[in-house]
């Protein structure tokens, strides 16, 4: 029993979550109702992470470019910089780094919120008072984060392709003109509608569903959090460390359902 | 008020326990429709618990709660829903959605559950804020008000959809002794006009003696002594009398 009780908590956790994913898809036709909440969800958002993602994902920009610069040099082949740096950012950085830094604001905050109103009896007044806690609460965050992150990720790929072009000019020798032209170049595929290739599509839908994951795990955290201001520190942490966990699971099968074959 | 035939509120031998501790241990109560029963006990006896098993907040171990003559325990979240529609809840610290402003807490039920219009909604808001004394005070955040105000505001976001039967969790504590007497009266008023039915836990004896047609005293996660206000006070049961002597007021 002792050595099932975390399997089964576990279990219990993510059908807890699994659930509350159920109630919110269920309730989809009141967003527009709830434009307000939901904006307010996507500023708050937004600006807790925005100056974070900015930082991050200019040094992973260059961070990539200078691991890869100095192997592409080795081999003659550092004009190919841009387009490492810009298909691993759209791809995968983007969209992970973003997720990373949302579930470390948004969503500790979301469970911190929350779990407050748990430990405060503020969720049970809800209840006595017939309003729907997902309605009203669960469900402007996760909209919020399905919009939020994916814009996130438009801008952390920005910056880092950006920052990786500073990298390539300064230590690299590659021109920024040329950098930039093959980053550019990478990013094009003229046989769509909107040019861009799936790599950037797929990259943003990764970051649709990390958002929707954080917000969902940070909600589910604080609307189980229990006994006063220590159930609001651990429902914090426990919502930080799940949701990392559950981006990093998902990000390999979407991964493998996109570019398998 | 035990023996009555149609009692609104009903326990019958509540057993209740968080972990090893048994909070409610065979308690038994009753309430008749338009009467306000009283409930006082020293702190921590699990008043405060009965009212969360009324609301069906906390399900008991064993025994009845039933409201209207419906066990609370085995209603559907449609029910239970409509039932609570019909109730009003006074928590022991106001429960205010802190992201809310006074008016908007209040207004919240009506926002939430019904289609009235935002003027009407005001209306109806701002009449319920005169009614508890605090006219001027929508726009106030929770974290700005105190705790004698944030009672305040739950009695009226607990009476602003009109309910037949109130819970009340301590409404004086906290107030200064000339709202508390106005508190008073509007408890009164509300269940002698409009016959709303009510348990109300209070430490204050002039708050009882004013509203409360009977009063328990529960210890040890049972009533021990049920009597109506002026036999109550006058009792010289030697506990009882130990306990008032020690209470506040
Ligand atoms: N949800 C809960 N979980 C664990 N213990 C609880 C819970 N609610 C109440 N208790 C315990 O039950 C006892 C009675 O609490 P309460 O009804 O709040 O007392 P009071 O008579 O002062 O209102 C207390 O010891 C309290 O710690
Ligand atoms: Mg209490």
């Amino acid at each position: 029993m002792s050595l099932l009780s975390p399997v089964t908590s576990i279990a219990e956790g993510i059908g807890y979550q699994l659930e509350l994913l159920g109630s919110v898809a269920a309730r989809l036709h009141h967003v527009p109702g709830r434009a307000r909440l939901v904006a307010d969800q996507v500023y708050q958002s937004a600006l807790q992470t925005v100056h974070v993602v900015l930082v991050v994902g200019l040094f992973i920009g260059m961070i990539v470019a200078l691991q890869t610069g100095i192997e592409l040099a080795r081999i003659g082949q550092q004009d190919q910089i841009g387009t490492i740096v810009s298909l691993s950012m759209a791809r995968e950085m983007g969209p992970f780094i973003t997720a990373t830094i949302l579930a470390a604001t948004a969503g500790s905050s979301m469970a911190a919120e929350i779990g407050t109103m748990s430990v405060s009896d503020e969720l049970a007044a809800l209840e006595v008072l017939s309003v729907d806690r997902v309605k009203l609460l669960v469900l402007p965050r996760v909209v919020a984060l399905a919009i939020a992150a994916p814009l996130l990720t438009i801008l952390c790929d920005t910056i880092g392709i950006l920052g990786g072009g500073f990298v390539a000019q300064s230590q690299l020798n590659v021109s920024y003109q040329l950098y930039l032209d093959s980053a550019v170049e990478a990013l094009r595929d003229p046989a769509r509608i909107l040019p861009l290739p799936k790599d950037v599509y797929g990259g943003l839908f990764k970051a649709f569903v990390f958002g929707v994951i954080v917000a969902l795990i940070g909600c589910a955290a604080g609307l189980r959090a229990q006994g006063g201001a220590l159930g609001v520190g651990n429902a914090t942490r426990s919502a930080v460390r799940d949701a990392i966990i559950a981006i990093i699971i998902t990000n390999y099968f979407i991964t493998w359902a996109l570019y398998q074959s | 008020m035990s023996q009555s035939p149609d009692p609104v509120i009903e326990l019958r031998d509540v057993v209740k326990s968080f972990g090893p501790q048994r909070v409610l241990d065979g308690l038994s109560l009753a309430v008749p429709r338009g009467k306000c029963l009283a409930i006082m006990g020293p702190s921590g006896t699990g008043k405060s618990v009965i009212l969360r098993h009324v609301i069906g907040l906390i399900r008991a171990d064993s025994g009845l709660v039933a409201v209207e003559g419906r066990d609370v325990a085995k209603l559907s979240r449609k029910d239970l829903s409509a039932l609570r529609k019909r109730m009003g809840f006074l928590f022991q610290e106001g429960a205010l959605i802190n992201w809310l402003s006074v008016g908007e807490n209040v207004a919240l039920p009506l926002r939430e559950n019904t289609d009235l219009g935002d003027a009407e909604i005001r209306e109806r808001v701002q009449a319920k804020l005169e009614l508890v004394h605090i006219p001027d005070a929508w726009e106030k955040m929770p974290s700005q008000i105190s705790g004698g105000m944030k009672k305040r505001v739950g009695l009226a976001r607990a009476l602003i959809t009109d309910p037949e039967i109130v819970l009340y969790d301590e409404p004086n504590a906290g107030l200064d002794p000339e709202i508390s007497q106005s508190i008073n009266d509007l408890l009164r008023e509300l269940h002698e006009r409009l016959r709303v039915t009510a348990l109300l836990v209070e430490h204050r004896v002039r708050c009882i003696r004013t509203v409360a047609d009977e009063v328990v005293f529960i210890e040890k996660g049972r009533v021990q002594i049920q009597l109506p206000p002026h036999e109550f006070f006058h009792s010289d049961n030697p506990r009882l009398v130990q306990f008032l002597g020690t209470d506040p007021d």
